[in-house]
């Protein structure tokens, strides 16, 4: 049985189509990559999957559910959680408490003992802060505990984006870009941080330019192009694609 | 160390100077200015929930000040309900009408939400100016004193008192606020709206909470400067009183909560400073604002804070 069912999705932008007619799966267990040259829909792909847009025509279906329509705090509350290839992070709050906000769900919220700060909040709390330094050390942040978001370099606030989605418990982690600005060795440790959340039972679909990392790392690729699928299967055979190469090298040349 | 978090450090300091204050003061009119100053304060606190920690914006504060007054001050004398009674049902019900129109307008952002909380305050200053039947019109109302259980609250120094236990108390109970999971949602929703959707928080809902919260510490505020004045106009939710407590927030600094005590104390002292130069009044209260956005935008306490820790570390 799929975890994702991706039928007919369309968006458009006042005549731009940026996802058109897009039919595909994501399994349960996978690392599916989503890749394209860009402008190819792989963005927007994520925001109708996530719920931050509605789609035009079409619709998604997580654990055999509908979800076109729904909030993204709902399909957070269902098991979805994400990454942003442009940042999404708190930088008014320091970098274990933008962990901690994604450990929302599993937290107690409501008001009245927050507000008085009963026992049971200060205990939670405290186990939220374990589960989160455990999360900042498995994406290699060790080392910012005490630092504030704000005064963090680039490729480390990419990885409190992992570290956050992760503290969300999810079923699916969609990844926008994870590797995008980051030099040959935090690279390298994002590729084994992906391989870690798989390993642990995570499904992850990848948005990824870095074809080093995309085709070592995935058991299936969705090929984009102009918002319509191009080609799609295992890693060697979406490379052996003449279109998937023309594409590409039409793209770079 | 661990005695000096931010948290118990502060509230520790800030009783101890509410406690030692009075010495200085030579009469009933500091304490009746110092009263004042902590009323501010404490809806400031609420404020500050609203403006710095969660990053929306309120225009019309001052209104939900003036409807807790005027509900303690109809129910008071028109009803003969108890002070407190009438006190928590206005609060209640300010809390109600903040939900029902916060559920629209905080789906506004920027600019266009400061134009619809300006809306809501000036609707209200004029249905207190006009429904004269009820308030008195922009003659005003006087009203009794506090009183509950047989116990009256009397004349300045005892209402000093009560304010100073009720800051600590509103300090205390924002600063548990802001360490908790819902704290910790709304200053999400500051940081970035989708980011925090993304794991699960309802964000519409966090904002609509924190406009009812921050309405109803204006409220609870409103009620009790009525009955400490005894006497209360419909100016006191005008659109300057509002901007005023803006200001406040502002220049104390935002997502700061002892910050909104100094800003509040600052600018409620200012005008008996000034005392000579009344009519200049707003001007110095813009100039103080434009000061702070250019000198200081994070306010006066994060600034000072943010010196010292520079200078500490350079040593
Ligand atoms: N909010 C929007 N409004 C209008 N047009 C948009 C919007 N978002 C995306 N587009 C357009 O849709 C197309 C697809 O954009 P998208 O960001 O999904 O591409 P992408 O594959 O993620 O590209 P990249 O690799 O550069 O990140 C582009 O032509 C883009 O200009
Ligand atoms: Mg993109």
């Amino acid at each position: 049985m799929s975890l994702l069912q991706v039928e007919s999705l369309s968006k458009e932008f006042g005549g731009v189509h940026a996802v058109e007619d897009l039919t595909f799966t994501v399994e349960p267990g996978h690392i599916h990559s989503i890749i394209g040259p860009n402008g190819a829909g792989k963005t927007t792909l994520f925001n109708l999957i996530t719920g931050v847009y509605t789609p035009s025509a079409g619709r998604v279906l997580f654990q055999d559910r509908m979800v076109s329509g729904m909030k993204p705090y709902e399909l957070a509350a269902m098991g979805m959680s994400r990454t942003f290839q442009n940042l999404q992070i708190f930088f008014n709050m320091k970098a274990i408490e933008n962990v901690m906000v994604g450990n929302h769900l599993q937290l107690n919220r409501s008001f009245l003992p927050s507000f008085l700060r009963l026992p049971g909040v200060v205990k939670g709390d405290r186990a939220c802060v374990e589960t989160c330094v455990e999360l900042m050390e498995f994406v290699g942040l060790g080392k910012y505990l005490d630092a504030d978001a704000a005064s963090m370099p680039y490729g480390a606030l990419k990885r409190l984006e992992v570290a956050r989605a992760l503290a969300a418990k999810p079923k699916i982690l969609l990844l926008d870009e994870p590797a995008a600005g980051l030099n040959a060795t935090e690279s390298r440790e994002i590729d084994e941080v992906i391989k870690r959340v798989a390993a642990s039972g995570i499904t992850v679909v990848l948005v990824e330019h870095d074809m080093k990392m995309v085709m070592g790392i995935s058991d299936h690729i969705t090929a984009l192009d102009y918002g319509r699928k191009l080609a799609e299967g295992t890693p060697a055979e979406v490379r052996a694609n003449p279109d998937v190469i023309k594409a590409y090298l039409g793209a770079h040349a | 160390m661990n005695m000096m978090t931010p948290r118990t450090g502060g509230l520790a300091l800030l009783a101890v100077i509410i406690t030692v204050a009075p010495i200085g003061f030579t009469n009933t009119y500091f304490y009746d200015v110092a009263v004042n100053a902590m009323f501010n304060a404490i809806l400031c606190i609420g404020l500050n929930l609203l403006i710095g920690y969660a990053g929306q914006i309120s225009l019309g504060h001052a209104g939900f000040l003036a409807l807790g007054a005027y509900g303690s001050a109809i129910m008071t004398t028109a009803y003969g309900v108890p002070p407190i009674a009438a006190m928590l049902i206005s609060a209640t019900v300010v809390g109600l009408i903040a939900f029902v129109v916060g559920r629209p307008i905080l789906k506004l952002k920027g600019h266009y939400l400061a134009m619809a909380t300006l809306g809501i305050g000036i609707i209200i200053h004029i249905v207190l100016k006009t429904e004269s039947k009820i308030t008195g019109g922009p003659d005003g109302m006087s009203l009794d004193n506090f009183s509950m259980l047989g116990f009256t609250i009397m004349g300045d120094k005892m209402w000093y008192w009560v304010a100073g236990v009720l800051l600590i108390l509103s300090a205390w109970l924002a600063l548990n606020l802001i360490d908790s999971p819902v704290g910790r949602a709304l200053r999400a929703v500051h940081g970035s709206e989708v980011g925090a959707e993304v794991v699960g928080v309802d964000t519409s809902s966090y904002k609509v909470l924190v406009f009812v919260v921050s309405a109803v510490f204006a409220s609870l505020v409103g009620s009790l400067f009525a009955h400490k004045n005894g006497f209360i106009t419909p100016d006191i939710g005008s659109f300057f009183g509002s901007v005023h407590l803006v200001t406040m927030v502002v220049l104390g600094g935002m997502a700061s909560v002892f910050g909104s005590v100094i800003g509040a104390v600052i600018l409620t002292l200012l005008p008996q400073v000034l005392a000579a130069v009344e009519q200049y009044e707003a001007m110095i209260l813009g100039g103080i604002m434009m000061g702070t956005m250019i000198f200081m935008p994070k306010g006066l306490l994060p600034s000072i804070l943010a010196s010292l820790k520079r200078r500490e570390a350079g040593r």
